[in-house]
């Protein structure tokens, strides 16, 4: 029942009030990149929710059973996004060679992901919070269902906003971030949410 | 080659922020407070400026098939000694950044300068450009962060502007506020400049050179 609650908690906080785009400005580059449509939008998150669990699932592992007995916790910044480019590259040589058609639409998306903030930042969140393994593996998908609901949403607003006649100077990123604030503000609304159902 | 040009260009005309549109994550997320996104802006400088000089030296060594990886273990070294730097002498800062200290090793300013910029031309221009892109982007993380202290807590570096005359709009240390003042302050450059208005292309992207979509 505890494990039941602190998950649902984790689902509620990554998903909708703590959202790792609008509220922790975590993998912008991508949210503004990548969501002009709604089929790329899509095949992003879905590749971002495959790296953030698979990172977790190796990075957990290696800061509990090698840098925190050895004491070079301070080390796991070069440790992580080592693993994470590695883990990056390997995927993409197997999709390559064993998943053609997958690699056609999903694998464009892969090298832009190690660059992503969000998937560092997960990792690293999830040693730092006191997080057992199943929690943080757990952490990492709602943090990348987050990321992939708002990339579906803001790249439903934008679909909407090419139709529109917008003043000259803010064409372009100006009004992409005045939509995405709005948005941002929407989800405000979803504020104390945790306290309210779990009394908190 | 004129240094004088490598170096002024990332102040303004080629300012990473206001015009490649780079490093979005820490100028939205650390500029609810001028203070830390100086701070910011100053440990981001000193990691361009080194891995810069560093990918210089070791351009011809690097194989070009591994780059990026070799590039980010160089910025994941640097930003691992401004980390303890800050922890040991600058707490309070420290706290205040937090996990965006960790995560300017992705920062693609950084990386985008590596393979723009670093990996082609001598060590002391990659230092001067170094140096010129951290200012730009400090200059606009100033801006920025000043901006929405100012309108949103009423304080500027702390100090208190409005006393009770004016009740700050606290939506401008909210996340949408940060949003929205970027998308203004770009509006109004590009006003300004009579620019043409950017797309969000893949002509900035750092990883522009591994990604089969720019092919």
């Amino acid at each position: 029942m505890e494990i039941t609650k602190s998950l649902l908690i984790i689902l509620i906080t990554c998903v909708l009030t703590e959202n790792f785009v609008l509220s922790q400005f975590l993998g912008i580059c991508p949210f503004l990149g990548v969501s002009k449509k709604v089929s790329s939008a899509v095949g992003m998150g879905a590749v971002v929710i495959f790296v953030m669990v698979c990172a977790t699932v190796l990075t957990y592992p290696i800061y509990f059973l090698i840098l925190e007995p050895l004491h070079i916790e301070y080390m796991h910044n070069i440790a992580f996004i080592l693993i994470i480019a590695l883990f990056v590259q390997l995927t993409e040589m197997i999709m390559r060679k064993h998943f053609p058609s997958l690699n056609k639409s999903l694998g464009i998306f892969l090298p832009l992901v190690t660059t992503n903030c969000a998937i560092l930042a997960v990792t690293i969140l999830n040693v730092t919070s006191n997080y057992g393994f199943l929690e943080a593996v757990f952490n990492a998908f709602c943090a990348g269902l987050g990321f992939l609901l708002v990339l579906l949403i803001f790249s439903g607003v934008r679909t909407r906003m090419e139709r529109c006649d917008i003043p000259d100077a803010l064409r372009g990123m100006p009004i992409t971030l005045i939509a995405a604030s709005i948005v941002s503000l929407s989800f405000i609304g979803f504020g104390g949410m945790v306290e309210g159902i779990f009394g908190g | 080659m004129n240094y004088l040009s490598v170096f002024t260009k990332g102040i303004i005309k080629e300012n990473p922020v206001f015009f490649m549109l780079l490093g979005m994550c820490p100028i939205l997320a650390l500029t609810s407070a001028a203070q830390n996104a100086v701070g910011m802006g100053i440990a981001t400088m000193f990691v361009l400026t080194c891995s810069n000089i560093i990918i210089s030296l070791l351009k011809k060594v690097i194989p070009a098939q591994v780059r990026l990886p070799c590039y980010i273990v160089i910025i994941a070294g640097f930003v691992t000694f401004v980390t303890l730097f800050l922890k040991a002498f600058i707490p309070p800062l420290y706290n205040e950044l937090g996990i965006f200290l960790s995560l300017i090793t992705v920062n693609c300013i950084i990386l985008g300068r590596a393979e723009a910029f670093a990996s082609k031309n001598n060590v002391f221009a990659s230092a001067l450009d170094g140096l010129g892109m951290g200012l730009g982007f400090t200059l606009a993380l100033f801006i920025i962060g000043s901006i929405r202290e100012i309108l949103g807590a009423g304080t500027w570096f702390g100090i208190v502007l409005f006393q009770e005359q004016i009740s700050p709009m606290m939506v401008f240390i909210l996340p949408a506020g940060g949003f929205f003042t970027l998308g203004v302050v770009i509006a109004v450059i590009n006003r300004l400049l009579k620019k043409r208005p950017h797309n969000i292309s893949c002509d900035n992207c750092p990883v522009k050179g591994m990604c089969k979509r720019g092919e």
